[in-house]
């Protein structure tokens, strides 16, 4: 937090144009971003399957566990790559707006 | 078989093992080692208490019933999870830069640190708390009751059972969870117990799991066959209830008094959400994975009519194996014991702090209660809160008899503490949410959940078949699960449904049309601008606190030596000598932050409150803080005024200077015109003198002549000596004023003959007598003076063919006013500033004086009280002599 | 032959003084009292020698002074400056305007005399 209070008191504007390590590193805050999206749409796909009853033949439940855990493993693969990368790339800084002003 | 007797044992041993663990955790922390407590390994485990017994046997359950429906519980925290980068770590930042103790904190803190609010969203989350506690007392009863049927003793007293369960975790939750009275410090105890139970229920299910997939069903690839072919073996997920579980558990998953206890109050690094964002998803999926097998296996060996919600013990039972049933058995221990004792703490914290602390104070009223041992009063409110907390879970269960209802009791608590996601959320990312707002919200949510699901679950007593088919009194669009007559919706869909929604809809509208306080409109900019500014609330103006009296309360709350720790760290960061910081704004911010670690935040504003000076600080004062910027704006205004000020003096200046320039070049010129004065007359007089000494045979005409000569001119010089003493004497404020009584008319009379006299220039000068009988008393010599000035300049200097000057008197309001106007050319308006200055001669005219005329005139003027001015616009050269007729009076 | 001079001198007392000392040497002598046509009249006159006063109203002598020095053929016509004033820049700048003699008021008739003789001589031997 204090490093946030420092930061603050610096008071520099970002520049427009970043360079290529901050460029890499705002994307990477997209993706961080966009993962609960793609995560909603992955687990509301079930909600697209025909139900089984009497009349028809529904998804087999195999297929559903087999679909729904590896949706599950690949969100958490992508959440851990992230963590990795925000964790590599942004060792000194966790709050990702401020951290180009770090920049030389 | 294990007997009963083992399994108590068993449980007894396993608690004593927690107590064990707990207090080597606690202790090591104490002693500033093991690095271990704060890992995100131990982060991400003890938010495994959102796997409670419910979970832990009713995910089986519900597997067996619904099929898949059950993972929904497990989705919806995953999403929290991966998207921890701008949910769960804003929410983490604000907390601990807030200090923020509890659920119902953040909100009031948010909320302009209102206690209102603080106290809804307690009873909101104690109502939803206490079946959920009951709920976990439950299933521990039930899984001990699987083996006391299986024990031949049938010692096994169900009642007895459960009062015991809830009195060992109330007495655990009690010595780990009220250790630390600041609850925003870690319980490190506590935190590394559930971390050990969250392994042993994971290890218990995986083990129950693998017992199954392999040892009973032979492997994945049957496993899966086994699966389709069961009754369950379709997908049916009704696509209402699927979406509604998934949104709900996600919001539960972060209002939950217990969840933000682990989550936010016991983070201690931010960076521990990193690893635990994949790392607790990854634990779920664990979790989760063999649930289906369970229960279909399950459904496959047991009887007809056994309970699903126990598969998990009595698959490994049935198929003989006592020890995995024990170890399973532990397992549902687990999740039951750490969901409870930690639900527990966060309830009581609430309770305590936004219940219990502002009530005593207000008992207390005023200045008595420092004298009270605040610190022993709150860790009795505490514990006592507890106890209460477990007895209200204990009689709840006793009351509903652990009913088949109770199943869904987790789902029904879901619903009823996600009312608060709406302000939460709001809070934290809309500047514009107010405490309105929050209150208007909760309270719609609330009321909609107690009727159209809290109530119609608690059967006919409160809520009658009636009113659930027909509405109350009769009103069909009324019906509690069919609002707005939109009927056949599963029932808990209906209630998420329609209370989030108008919640959020009367949460945004309250927001939109209400206005904020000051201190609300702080605390929001703070909250949701975070990250950009961490900056301290300044809040309180410490001119009249006491820092003594704050010592003896921080004593009172903090303890002796901690309290005396924080003073002398303050003092010493402000520099002074003595022990006790200067009350500033800073340092009672600070120790506010420092209390509402102990006491929440409302209480502690509160509290320093009553010391500061009266209740709390005004709000216009927080304002003016906030408005430093206006202020400047202001101080700005005032510098402009200042500098326009200066350039008008400035300007000033530069006047007076050309004047003073003026004037020294007409002192030089005067100089020479002095010189030329005297000198004038004297060589002539030298001249004749010599004339008259040297030669000889001058006719006496001509001696005579010369002599009158002579004395002419030394008559000259006289007269300008006499001027320039005159002046002098006037000057010098030495002048006696011979006073004397007489018209007005007569001195003009005498002015006018002696001005004209003995002159060839011919002036006429036109009076009106009448208005000349004005009486004065004045020095009428002086007066005199003035007009012959006046009247021979204008015989002098007049150059019009016929020179006309008209001399006219007024008496305007006690004034007397004459007026002396030629009807020449005037004088020059660049000249006119000059006139009355010594030595200055219009033109360089040697007509006749050495220019003191008219200064020896204002001079005059000035010692008789009135004044003599140019007057501009009468044709020729006009001047205007003012005498106030009171002066006159006064002097007699 | 009689010798000229033109006075310039707006004190009638002071003119009749110096009148009646250089009437009395054999001069004959003209006056003028304003400064404002004075060149015009020294022009019109062509006197052997001119008394000046500085102080004159109308036109002040060291302009007229300076006017006639710029006038060809009146580059060596003897002027003899009177001044009352008597402040040492006064002389600088008649001196400056091209003036034969300087005098300050008061004088001496004795002075006055010796200064047209001398003035004459000079003239006459050139």
């Amino acid at each position: 937090m204090s490093k946030g209070e420092d930061r603050q008191t610096q008071g520099v504007r970002p520049s427009l144009f970043l360079e290529r390590q901050s460029y890499r590193r705002r994307r990477l805050t997209d993706a961080a971003r966009l993962l609960p999206v793609l995560g909603a749409a992955l687990i509301a796909i079930p909600l697209l399957w025909p139900s089984g009853d009497a009349v028809q033949d529904g998804i087999p439940l195999s297929s559903a566990i087999l679909y729904i855990f590896s949706c599950w493993v690949v969100l958490i693969a992508a959440s851990l790559i992230f963590g990795f990368a925000s964790r590599h790339k942004t060792a000194n800084d966790d709050s990702e707006p401020e951290s180009d002003r770090w920049q030389p | 078989m294990a007997t009963l007797n083992v399994l108590i044992l068993v449980c007894l041993g396993y608690v004593v093992l927690l107590f064990g663990v707990a207090f080597a955790a606690d202790r090591m922390a104490a002693a500033g080692k093991g690095a271990w407590l704060r890992s995100p390994l131990i982060y991400t485990l003890s938010l495994s208490i959102y796997c409670t017994a419910w979970t832990f046997y009713g995910a089986v359950g519900n597997a067996a019933r619904s099929g898949l429906e059950f993972v929904t519980i497990y989705l919806g925290p995953t999403l929290v999870m991966i998207s921890w980068w701008w949910g769960l770590r804003k929410l983490v930042r604000v907390a601990r830069s807030q200090r923020v103790t509890s659920i119902a904190d953040l909100i009031s803190s948010r909320y302009g640190k209102s206690n209102t609010l603080a106290i809804g969203v307690t009873i909101l989350a104690v109502l939803g708390g206490t079946p959920y506690i009951a709920l976990q007392l439950q299933s521990i009863t039930l899984s001990f009751s699987i083996f006391a049927e299986a024990d031949p003793s049938g010692l096994y007293r169900q009642g007895a059972s459960v009062f015991w369960v809830a009195a060992g975790l109330a007495v655990f939750a009690i010595l780990f969870g009220t250790r630390n009275l600041d609850a925003n410090e870690r319980h490190h105890g506590v935190v590394t117990a559930i971390a050990l139970e969250s392994v042993v229920k994971l290890f218990a299910l995986l083990a129950v799991g693998i017992f199954v997939v392999w040892g009973v069903a032979g492997g994945i690839g049957p496993m899966m066959e086994r699966i389709d072919a069961s009754e369950i073996g379709q997908w049916n997920v009704d696509a209402g209830r699927w979406t509604t579980f998934i949104f709900l558990s996600a919001a539960a998953f972060v209002c939950l008094p217990r969840m933000f206890q682990v989550m936010v109050v016991e983070n201690a690094d931010e960076g521990h959400l990193r690893t635990a964002a994949w790392a607790f998803p990854l634990y779920l999926l664990l979790m989760s994975l063999f649930v289906v097998p369970i229960a279909v296996v399950g459904l496959d060996l047991l009887p007809e009519g056994s309970n699903p919600d126990l598969f998990v013990l009595t698959v490994p039972l049935s198929q003989g194996n006592d020890w995995l049933a024990m170890l399973s058995f532990i397992g549902g221990f687990s999740s039951a014991t750490s969901m409870v004792i930690v639900t527990a703490m966060a309830l009581s914290t609430m309770v305590s702090n936004h219940v219990v602390m502002p009530i005593w104070l207000n008992t207390q009223e005023g200045a008595g209660w420092v004298s009270g041992d605040v610190r022993s009063v709150i860790l009795i409110s505490r514990r006592v809160s507890i106890a209460v907390v477990m007895a209200l879970g204990y009689y709840y269960y006793r009351l509903s008899g652990g009913g088949a209802a109770l199943a869904s009791i987790g789902l029904v608590a879901f619903a009823g503490i996600s009312q608060i996601l709406p302000a939460l959320v709001g809070g934290l990312f809309w500047r514009g949410a107010t405490r309105t707002g929050a209150l208007v919200g909760l309270s719609v949510g609330f009321l909609l959940w107690i009727y159209t699901l809290l109530l119609p679950g608690m059967g006919g007593v409160l809520m009658t078949e009636t009113v659930l088919q027909n509405g109350p009194f009769g009103i069909g669009w009324l019906r509690p699960q069919a609002l707005f007559g939109i009927a056949g919706m599963d029932p808990i869909v209906h209630t998420v449904m329609w209370s989030l929604s108008l919640n959020t809809v009367a949460f945004c509208v309250a927001s939109l049309l209400s206005f904020p306080s000051p201190l609300e409109r702080l605390q929001g900019a703070q909250f949701v601008h975070v990250f950009d500014h961490s900056v301290a609330l300044r809040g309180w103006t410490g001119s009249v606190a006491q820092s003594e009296d704050l010592m003896i309360m921080t004593q009172r709350i903090m303890g002796a030596g901690p309290a005396q720790e924080f003073f002398q760290a303050e003092a010493e960061k402000q520099g002074g000598r003595s022990s006790l910081p200067e009350p500033t704004p800073a340092f009672l911010e600070r120790l506010e932050r420092e209390l509402s670690g102990s006491v929440g935040a409302a209480t502690a504003h509160a509290m320093i409150g009553q010391i500061v000076g009266g209740s709390s600080v005004s709000v216009e004062d927080l304002l003016a803080v906030a408005d430093e910027s206006a202020q400047l704006l202001e101080y700005s205004s005032q510098l402009e005024a200042k500098s326009t000020e200066l350039s008008r003096t400035a300007r000033q200046l530069r006047e007076a200077n050309t004047k003073l320039t003026q004037i020294s070049e007409q002192k030089d010129s005067f100089l020479s015109q002095v010189s030329h004065e005297l000198r004038t007359p004297m060589t002539s007089i030298r001249a004749f003198s010599e004339i008259m000494r040297d030669s000889d045979g001058l006719s006496g005409e001509e001696q005579t002549r010369y002599a009158a000569i002579i004395h002419d001119e030394a008559l000259r010089l006289t007269r300008l000596l006499d001027d320039l003493l005159d002046l002098s004497v006037l000057e010098s404020g030495r002048v006696n004023l011979n006073m004397g009584g007489d018209t007005l008319r007569s001195v003009l009379d005498r002015a006018v003959s002696s001005a004209l006299a003995g002159s060839n220039q011919t002036l006429a000068v036109r009076r009106s007598k009448a208005s000349e009988r004005i009486s004065l008393h004045t020095d009428l010599d002086r007066l005199g003076q003035v007009f012959i000035n006046l009247i021979s300049n204008a015989r002098k200097y007049c150059d019009a063919d016929d020179p006309v000057l008209t001399i006219s008197a007024h008496d305007v309001g006690g004034q007397l006013v004459v007026d002396f106007a030629d009807n020449g050319s005037g004088i020059p308006p660049e000249a006119r500033s000059m006139v009355f200055e010594k030595f200055a001669r219009v033109g360089g005219d040697k007509a006749g004086g050495a220019g003191l005329g008219l200064a020896i005139c204002r001079e005059i003027m000035q010692r008789l009280g009135g004044e003599i001015t140019y007057l501009p616009g009468q044709g020729g050269a006009a001047f205007r002599v003012r005498l106030p007729l009171a002066y006159q009076q006064a002097a007699q | 032959m009689s010798r000229r001079v033109l006075l310039i001198e707006d004190e009638p007392n002071i003119a009749e003084a110096i009148r009646f000392l250089l009437t009395r040497e054999g001069w004959q002598v003209e006056t003028h009292a304003d400064g404002a046509d004075a060149l015009q009249v020294i022009q019109g006159a062509s006197p052997d020698l001119v008394i000046l006063d500085v102080m004159l109203p109308g036109k002040n002598g060291m302009e007229i002074l300076r006017e006639l020095r710029t006038l060809e053929d009146m580059q060596g016509l003897p002027v003899l400056m009177l001044t009352a004033r008597g402040q040492s820049r006064d002389r600088e700048m008649a001196e400056n305007a091209g003036v034969s003699r300087f005098m300050t008021k008061p004088f001496s008739n004795t002075e006055m005399l010796t200064a047209v003789r001398d003035l004459h001589a000079q003239a006459t031997q050139s």
